[in-house]
């Protein structure tokens, strides 16, 4: 099946934002959590979490998974003692 | 309201035995089940029935990584991510497992060009075609295969298990293929403008 023209822009999307070095998933685990608080906090991007900016915008599944976290830590932030 | 701790004490406490570390335990298991279910109840793919599995499993996980813990972050997010991340893979392997590789990534028209040389689809596009014409022929199969069923949203872990490899080895090979198409379209002569909104 041919792609279709909205997977061919995400194609010409992902490249667009393609590195020569990136982390890959397990490295983003390791970051996320710090990259997640500094959001909430509106902090911005310490140089060295750029790599965890840039896999985010690339990988779909780390993204879904971030955005999910930021959900679960807004709702921790009201039982947490 | 659940407890929280300094991270010292998590870490103190979760890498001892003892009665403090049941307590602790349970407390983190309390506030994994109410992250988790808040994140995760608004999606289609969720039941409540698969919470107390996922908590489970990511306790498990968190205990045997407690050495990895950096003091970033505070601990509770560092944990919940990762009980996100075995929380949403499950659901992915899922999601993915009767779904076929090889189906998915069949008669894309990104097959290698043709013995004339000439590409296998006419798009209007310059972009488009060199986009074609560098997959077909720069990539080798297992990137090209990688490349395509990512755009196609299959996740990793599927991918990864119906190629006998891993999560990490396909991202490698996705980033390897991307990394040859970015570049054989700026030899072609492609700017990260021309990219930008190339499809209507």
């Amino acid at each position: 099946m041919p792609l279709a023209p909205h997977e061919i822009q995400k194609m010409l999307d992902v490249v667009r934002a393609t590195e020569t070095v990136e982390i890959d998933c397990d490295a983003c685990l390791l970051h996320v959590a710090e990259f997640a608080e500094l959001h909430l906090l509106g902090r911005p991007v310490p140089e060295a979490l750029k790599v965890v900016e840039q896999h985010l915008l690339i990988c779909d599944e780390c993204r879904e998974e971030y955005e999910i976290l930021g959900q679960a830590l807004l709702e921790l932030a009201k039982v947490r003692q | 309201m659940v407890r929280d701790r300094e991270n010292e004490q998590w870490v103190e406490v979760l890498g001892a035995e003892g009665p403090l570390h049941d307590t602790a335990l349970s407390d983190l298991r309390e506030l994994l089940l109410v992250g988790l279910k808040a994140a995760l109840q608004s999606r289609s793919d969720f039941v409540d029935s698969l919470l107390d599995d996922f908590v489970q499993d990511s306790l498990m996980r968190i205990l045997r990584s407690l050495a990895q813990f950096q003091n970033r972050s505070r601990f509770v997010t560092w944990a919940t991510a990762i009980a996100v991340r075995v929380a949403l893979t499950e659901l992915r392997k899922r999601r993915w497992r009767d779904v076929s590789l090889e189906s998915l990534v069949a008669d894309t028209g990104f097959e290698p060009v043709s013995a004339a040389g000439t590409t296998l689809h006419t798009t209007g596009s310059p972009l488009i075609e060199a986009m074609y014409r560098i997959i077909g022929s720069d990539l080798t199969e297992k990137q090209r295969t990688v490349l395509l069923a990512e755009i196609r949203g299959m996740a990793q872990v599927e991918i990864a298990r119906q190629m006998g490899s891993s999560p990490n080895a396909v991202y490698k090979l996705s980033h390897d293929a991307r990394r040859r198409l970015k570049l054989a379209l700026e030899k072609a002569g492609f700017t990260a403008q021309d990219i930008v909104a190339t499809v209507h």
